[in-house]
């Protein structure tokens, strides 16, 4: 029995983002899968190191475009425990609402791609429509569609105005009954259910094994969730619910994400609720004291944590960052084997990756011999380039 | 014969999509450009996911050192003429990114650009202005 191998990438019509997988194949089943992360790597950590602790925010926000207010909220939180100071109330429930209306997007967002994965073009069509819905409420409130820029050290940027709500309000009424209706097409549309149930199995053991975290896990049945696990800001506060479920499949994760955009729409009503009116943001010295602080925070794809070390400088002394994607991929690896290479795009999309989140960091291979996949002179070059020696 | 491809180029552009380092937020925007609500599909354009069969090049994020063979290789493999947009902050110019070691700076260090969209990101109006823009120029010859 030989073996073959199918190399996909790093530019192809399945994920936007360059990354390459090197598929092992027995006929048509996937026997190992070799990742390799690296194309979109920036050096955004070290680039951290060059900014001020302010401008590190709008670098932080750019980590990744479609989660990028967990990330600002979390790099925010932990510079705001260096400094050991309370955000006012108001703003912390402003993030809350922030946060969750990312969370609406990206979720949708998500089960639009499936769609498109799996050859479902209509649902991608519709559930991309919908989606503008927030997206012109993240525009109404900050005035930009994608990334609001709406946290600062100390508090938040914008408020919502009281003439706000009522079109908020408005929105996500709309954005409830639609969900609810897209809930009941992955429920019973015989054709989503063929491609996706019993397809990229992770079980609860492998996902506790393989440190998956967010919706993946969830959809293995491991309750995990920073918001009940570690509240931040001031979920404790409100009554929402952990979703999970039980059938570990690629329908399962799409489901988690159905309920949770529904959770989120709820939490969103609730703080609206309970914001009382008040101050918005605290003023604070330019530099924080010596110290180093971590901050953790449920972005839509999963736990994010952000480390970030002052000695009382200008600039950051280290920041870094552990994004959920990068946590995902071995669960992902471990999905993959055994099913077809027609599964590949939707097991793939079922951790909805982010490659941008994932690759601020350098990726050491350990297995570089073997897999590398520069040419000797494309390597030559680079090192050359790197070391400004004439090429 | 010259007048039939020089028709249907200016009817039906069809389109490759790549990102080289962006931070998903242009991809999204490019992406909700072609959904529904703004639709530059209306305009005949394409989502095609082979270079060979594409005739603009839309590229979004600063070049990384990793990606920058890769984009080069895509870009040889369209066939000619071939266009370039440039889209977003960064992939005009590097944007945000300053400083990171690992980003060369805007597409241009790396293949021809045709037209530049600015905004970080881009938006869909910003989008379909380029396209039809385009179009325009690929009727003017």
């Amino acid at each position: 029995m030989s073996y073959y191998q199918v190399p996909i990438g790093p530019q192809h019509p399945a994920i936007k983002e360059a990354f390459q997988f090197n598929f092992i194949l027995d006929g048509e089943v996937i026997v190992d899968v070799k990742p390799r992360l690296g194309f979109v790597h920036r050096g955004i950590e070290k680039g951290m190191e060059l900014r001020t602790w302010v401008q590190g925010i709008f670098l932080a926000e750019r980590i990744c475009g479609i989660c990028n207010v967990p990330h600002t909220t979390c790099y925010c939180l932990a510079v705001e425990k260096l400094y050991d100071i309370d955000v006012p109330e108001r703003a912390k429930y402003l993030r809350i609402i922030i946060n969750e209306l990312n969370r609406i997007h990206s979720h949708l967002l998500w089960i639009g791609i499936l769609g498109m994965e799996l050859g479902f073009h209509t649902l991608f069509m519709y559930v991309w429509r919908d989606r503008e819905k927030v997206m012109d409420l993240v525009e109404m409130i900050s005035g930009n569609r994608v990334t609001p820029s709406m946290n600062c050290i100390g508090g938040v940027v914008y408020d919502i105005t009281p003439e706000m709500i009522p079109i908020i309000k408005r929105n996500l009424d709309y954005l409830e009954e639609r969900t609810k209706y897209y809930k009941s097409v992955l429920e019973e549309d015989p054709s989503i259910r063929a491609r996706t149930v019993d397809v990229g199995v992770l079980s609860t053991e492998k996902a506790l094994d393989l440190c998956a975290v967010g919706p993946t896990a969830r959809a293995s049945n491991v309750k995990s969730d920073v918001r009940f696990d570690d509240p931040y800001t001031l979920y404790d506060t409100i009554d929402f619910n952990l979703i999970t479920y039980d059938t570990c499949d690629v329908w399962g994760r799409a489901m988690v994400r159905v309920d949770e955009t529904l959770e989120s729409i709820s939490v969103v009503r609730q703080a609206l609720d309970k914001m009382r009116p008040g101050p918005i943001n605290v003023k604070v010295k330019r530099i924080p004291p010596v110290g180093e602080a971590t901050a953790r925070v449920e972005a839509p794809r999963g736990e994010l944590l952000h480390y970030v070390k002052s000695d009382g400088k200008e600039t950051p002394y280290r920041a870094k960052m552990r994004t959920p994607t990068m946590a995902n991929i071995p669960s992902l690896c471990e999905m993959l084997k055994g099913y077809h290479i027609a599964d590949i795009p939707a097991i793939v999309a079922s951790i909805d990756p982010c490659y941008c989140c994932t690759e601020r960091v350098i990726f050491i291979d350990p297995n570089r011999g073997e897999k590398w996949v520069w040419s000797y002179d494309e390597l030559r070059n680079y090192s050359r380039k790197y070391y400004g020696v004439g090429v | 014969m010259p007048s039939i491809l020089a028709w249907s180029r200016i009817r039906s552009p069809w389109i490759l999509y790549m990102c080289t380092g962006a931070c998903n937020a242009c991809d999204i925007e490019v992406l909700a450009a072609l959904a529904p609500k703004y639709d530059v599909e209306r305009f005949g354009i394409l989502l095609k996911g082979s270079p060979r069969h594409a005739d603009v090049l839309i590229v979004t994020g600063a070049v990384s050192r990793q990606v920058a063979p890769r984009l080069k290789r895509i870009y040889e493999q369209m066939p000619d003429p071939k266009f370039v947009i440039a889209a977003g902050t960064c992939a005009t110019s590097g944007g945000v990114y300053w400083g990171c070691y690992n980003v060369l700076g805007g597409i241009d260090k790396v293949i021809p650009v045709t037209m530049y969209v600015p905004g970080c990101p881009v938006r869909p109006e910003a989008v379909i202005d380029a396209v039809a823009k385009l179009i325009a120029k690929l009727k003017s010859g």
